[in-house]
């Protein structure tokens, strides 16, 4: 346990000590609201009586705070450790390799929790965003669909030893799914085909899972399988293709 | 094949206790300041050193709150060595330690591995350079191809070459240095670039000076050398340096 603490605090300094990982959790979701709530102002939602479009879009960006660092800093922190040889010195070492990962999900997934607080803190101070009809359900959904999300992040570390590849994989991956799913702009609005692409997207059901906690207090089940799906593919997967070196 | 007594394949993490691994193709995260490496690699052994006194040693003292990324190759060089060093092993693994170090740092390492050779811990020292290999190794392993071709102390190994001197001298002019090879005690010959290297036993430099003179020739540069540790390599991995 000692290890594990030392491994998880050492590897949280890191996480704070990079410029960009802090950006991009902490600082550009909050960006984002208040760039699309200023365009768009926070409007009551039409055929959903007492919602405001904020009330819908701040826990959608949500969700944008666990791909990006589920599908952008995992995997690039995952690779560089392989690749610089960080990963192939504390092999030389008693440690067991698992407590690297463990640390690594722990680490992650507090700055997840972290940046989203932030957005929903500054969604509720500035434009009065409902509170969640479920708000125990509502943090289950977080962990639960980071945890999901971050397997994915060791599939992409798993599959591409280089961290260029890797990066570059997880924009590809990451961005496309950003912007059809739902997370930055509302379904309601894409035509009928890009919906339909929308169903294969993961990060689809991750919104929808926290919309609907969110608006109605019910855990959407579909979403629920998705991800559970998604999870246990991706754990299986990385258990065979992660390389320590 | 057994380490400290145990088959690796086998002790693994055991064995790793009681081993310190400084590894080539290494490193560390960019932005881990030098205390907490040492700090966060001395948890995962059940016996650790205190790595304040282990920072001293290396001259990492006044660099303990930098960042890794912003050491120079000599201190990332020597924070390796002190992780290597962190859980008091028995046996240390050094690779390729002192390569890239100028004259002065390297010096200054043979000294202090020597220092780790006193206090009872053995150290297996990689290296390419054979006056390291001369200098600071009671027992040397020559591997050609994966094999040991040789083991023994450097003096035995050097010995057993041969104790051949060789007369190495410039400033020919022109001349042909093939009649040399008649002198007494001369073995052989050799022209490197624009020198010409005599080998052999006796009173070599005045043999070969005299035979010279009598050729009307007064060679410039001269410099008297003997075997070592390099030669002994040269003549067991057949006189061709792979990597």
């Amino acid at each position: 346990m000692k290890v594990l603490y030392k491994m998880t605090q050492v590897e949280a300094k890191l996480f704070i000590r990079e410029p960009a990982a802090m950006f991009f959790t902490i600082a550009f979701p909050v960006m984002i609201l208040l760039l699309f709530a200023g365009i768009f102002g926070n409007e009551p939602v039409p055929g959903m009586p007492g919602v405001r479009s904020v009330d819908l879009q701040a826990p959608g960006y949500t969700t944008m705070v666990i791909g990006t660092v589920a599908l952008i800093g995992l995997p690039i922190t995952l690779a560089s450790y392989r690749q610089q040889g960080i990963l192939r010195r504390m092999r030389a070492t008693p440690l067991h390799p698992v407590t690297i990962l463990v640390a690594q999900v722990i680490v992650n997934l507090t700055m997840t929790i972290l940046g989203i607080l932030l957005l929903l803190a500054t969604a509720r101070f500035i434009y009065s965003m409902s509170l969640p009809e479920a708000p125990f359900s509502v943090a289950a959904a977080f962990v639960f669909a980071s945890l999901s999300f971050f397997a994915l992040g060791f599939v992409l570390a798993g599959l591409f030893s280089r961290v260029r590849t890797a990066q570059v994989m997880g924009q590809v991956i990451y961005f496309p799914m950003l912007f059809l799913s739902g997370a930055l702009l509302p379904r309601e609005m894409f035509p009928d085909f890009i919906k339909r692409i929308s169903d294969f997207i993961p990060l689809t059901y991750v919104v929808e899972l926290v919309q609907d906690l969110w608006i109605e207090g019910t855990w959407n089940l579909t979403a629920l399988a998705v991800l559970l799906g998604l999870l246990v593919v991706s754990v299986a997967i990385s258990a065979r293709t992660f390389r320590w070196e | 094949m057994s380490v400290l007594g145990q088959g690796p394949q086998i002790a693994g993490r055991k064995l790793r206790e009681r081993i310190g691994v400084q590894l080539q193709e290494a490193a560390l995260p960019e932005d881990v300041k030098v205390w907490e490496a040492l700090d966060l690699y001395a948890s995962f052994y059940k016996a650790a050193v205190d790595t304040r006194p282990l920072l001293k040693t290396w001259g990492l003292e006044e660099k303990a709150d930098t960042r890794f990324k912003d050491l120079s190759g000599g201190q990332k060089q020597r924070i390796f060595i002190a992780l290597a060093l962190v859980n008091g092993p028995e046996l240390v693994f050094l690779d390729e330690i002192t390569t890239g170090l100028d004259p002065q740092a390297r010096r200054t390492t043979w000294d202090l591995i020597r220092g780790i050779r006193d206090g009872g811990t053995t150290v297996v020292l990689v290296t390419h350079f054979m006056d390291e290999a001369e200098k600071l190794c009671d027992r040397v392993a020559i591997i050609d191809g994966g094999k040991v071709v040789a083991l023994d102390s450097p003096e035995a190994l050097i010995g057993e070459v041969g104790a051949e001197s060789n007369v190495r001298f410039g400033g020919l002019n022109g001349f042909d240095p093939t009649p040399l090879r008649n002198i007494l005690g001369v073995s052989r010959v050799e022209r490197e670039a624009a020198d010409v290297v005599v080998y052999g036993n006796g009173p070599l430099l005045a043999r070969t000076v005299v035979e010279l003179d009598r050729h009307g020739i007064t060679p410039s540069k001269v410099t008297v050398g003997h075997s070592t540790l390099e030669d002994v390599f040269i003549e067991k991995t057949g006189r061709k340096i792979r990597d």
